[in-house]
């Protein structure tokens, strides 16, 4: 019987020959990624043996720079385990550190065909490299670190086959809003991307799109490896791999074909990511107390390109705060060097160092009551980048930067017509 | 046979309503007065040792913050719903919060209904209409970490972790 990309990584690490639908895998893990807040008093426990250091990675990112006394706590706890067991990985506050997914995806951390876990929800989009790689919880992560493995349930997988190119001004953000507004949640399904269109689809654009799989509240979201996938890790990493197809006769339980060349701008409606979606014109005119790009979903290079490109030489509407917040403090030199910081500076815009900060309401951007924001990130949940009463619009990077200029909601059209 | 009052909270619940981001660096007493501060009000105070919460579809969805420990500290005895996000489900079986998936259950139950639930059958029966449903069974590894308190003592019982 065929399997799926992600149930034949489950059986390859595994050992089994076939793992199906409904059963539970108990596999190796590739690699384990920690956080800032992997190291919560709350949460972990003095570990007594890792199971291979050289499989680990620690990424301090939730607040950085610490912005609390219990912040600063987790670093010192986290770079003292990493002391402690001779873990090399160690993105500390400095020059390699940023929102973990962007410094996996930027070290090549992610290896095709294998599995990879990590304590933050938006692990999936590690998907993007062809891994099967999920968000867990904390007690997992002890467990993965200290005995090299993980368990899953098996789920049905959704598979995706794209058709055409997205037109100038239409982002992955899109493509994943028109996905959310058609086709909604994904509970205990695996999502596969694939089809002729994907190769057209950047890395970094894959990786928005991936990311976005914990919205779907997907199990795991991967997609189909490729010659630009082979050569994006093969300049990160010299650790051999082995990229995964799906079998021709793979079992999915749906398949969708879209034709992205039809999409359009659209926006996601407060307190909900699935089921939202509208176009711009819809919400268009929406008064805006501030307007963020940023997170694992919407911080890389070509987002900050985007944004720069429908801001350049002009201005960020008054009463308006513009927060832009880099997915590394890698992509932030490159933009510095390619000039993106200096137009949004220019603009208006306020650039953060690189931390999940306002999409997590945690710090650098945290919205107060009745306040009306329009995001580039990965969540619009109430309450979820501060007061529960403010209201959360969530779009690609060109709408968030179109709207930040106009004080309103606003589409791009304009500026890539 | 475990039973307890319901509280019925519908579809799509998200770990910010059960967690909120600005309490995740405070101390697990703290995140677990935060619970449902946003959509229910006063809830923490109100819910008692053993109650059962009522989900719809996707509870859970969200974050892998610890969610399910605050339900389990705020005297939770037992969850279920249509369907749970699978990673609360983990986080679930490592806090030792007994949660299950149940199809129908969100129809079946008004608020502050008694729910009957029967591990050893998967059934849940309301005590107040006599409705019997079938509960999914949990796969049997998972439910021994469930009902053995998580996977904290787990690993402190393998040497991997300091006892608490």
């Amino acid at each position: 019987m065929g399997m799926t990309i992600t149930e034949k990584i489950l059986a390859r690490a595994s050992g089994a020959a076939l793992v199906v639908p409904g059963e539970v895998a108990v596999v190796e893990v590739d690699t384990a990624v920690l956080l800032d807040l992997s190291f919560l008093p709350e949460g972990w426990r003095e570990v007594l043996k890792v199971h291979d250091p050289s499989r680990i990675a620690i990424v301090f990112d939730h607040l950085v720079p610490a912005a609390t006394v219990q912040a600063a706590t987790c670093h010192k706890t986290g770079r003292e385990f990493a002391a402690k067991f001779g873990i090399e990985r160690l993105h500390d506050v400095g020059p390699d550190q940023g929102i973990s997914h962007a410094v996996i995806a930027e070290h090549g951390y992610a290896v095709p065909g294998t599995v990879l876990v990590n304590a933050d929800s938006h692990t999936c989009g590690a998907g993007a490299f062809n891994c099967a790689a999920r968000g867990v919880g904390g007690p997992d992560m002890l467990w993965a670190v200290t005995t090299g493995s993980a368990w899953f349930r098996v789920g049905e997988t959704v598979r995706y086959d794209f058709t055409g190119a997205l037109r100038p001004g239409v982002t992955a953000k899109d493509l994943f809003l028109y996905i959310a507004g058609k086709y909604g949640a994904h509970v205990n399904q695996n999502i596969e991307y694939g089809g002729p269109g994907m190769s057209g689809l950047s890395i970094n654009a894959r990786r928005t799109l991936a990311t976005m799989g914990a919205e779907f509240s997907a199990e795991f979201t991967i997609f189909e490896p490729d010659d630009v996938l082979v050569s994006y890790m093969r300049d990160r990493t010299t650790r051999p791999f082995e990229p995964v197809l799906p079998d021709p006769d793979a079992r999915y339980a749906d398949r969708r074909t879209i034709d992205l060349g039809a999409l359009e701008p659209l926006v996601a409606l407060p307190d909900a990511v699935v089921n939202q979606s509208v176009p711009v014109s819809e919400v268009a005119g929406t008064r805006i107390d501030q307007a963020f790009i940023g997170s694992c979903a919407n911080g890389t290079l070509d987002d900050l390109a985007l944004a720069a490109q429908v801001v350049r030489g002009r201005k960020v509407a008054r009463g308006t705060r513009f927060i832009v917040t880099p997915g590394t403090q890698s992509i932030f030199r490159a933009a510095l060097k390619a000039g993106y910081i200096e137009t949004l500076l220019e603009a208006g815009a306020v650039v953060t160092p690189a931390t999940c900060g306002a999409c997590i309401g945690g710090h650098m951007g945290v919205l107060g009551p009745d306040e009306v924001c329009i995001t580039a990130s990965t969540r619009n949940f109430k309450g979820r980048m501060g007061d529960p009463s403010a209201r959360i619009y969530m779009a690609s990077p060109a709408t968030v930067a179109a709207s930040a200029l106009a004080g309103r909601i606003a589409g791009a059209e304009e500026v890539f017509a | 046979m475990i039973s307890g009052k319901t509280w019925c909270f519908g579809d799509n619940i998200n770990t910010d309503l059960i967690l909120p981001g600005p309490y995740l660096y405070r101390t697990q007493e703290e995140q677990a007065r935060a619970v449902f501060q946003a959509n229910r009000p006063g809830w923490v105070d109100q819910v008692a040792p053993g109650d059962a919460v009522i989900g719809g579809f996707n509870f859970g969805m969200g974050s892998s913050r610890p969610a399910a420990r605050s339900l389990r500290l705020c005297g939770v005895g037992f969850l279920l719903a249509e369907t749970i996000n699978g990673l609360f489900f983990r986080n679930s079986v490592n806090y030792g919060l007994l949660a299950c998936e149940c199809p129908g259950v969100a129809a079946a139950f008004a608020e502050g209904d008694v729910a009957e639930l029967s591990i050893a059958d998967w059934r849940v029966r309301n005590a107040r209409t006599g409705a019997m449903l079938a509960v999914t069974p949990v796969p049997s590894q998972l439910l021994a970490i469930m009902q053995g308190g998580g996977i904290y003592p787990l690993m402190a019982a393998k040497g991997l972790i300091a006892s608490a």
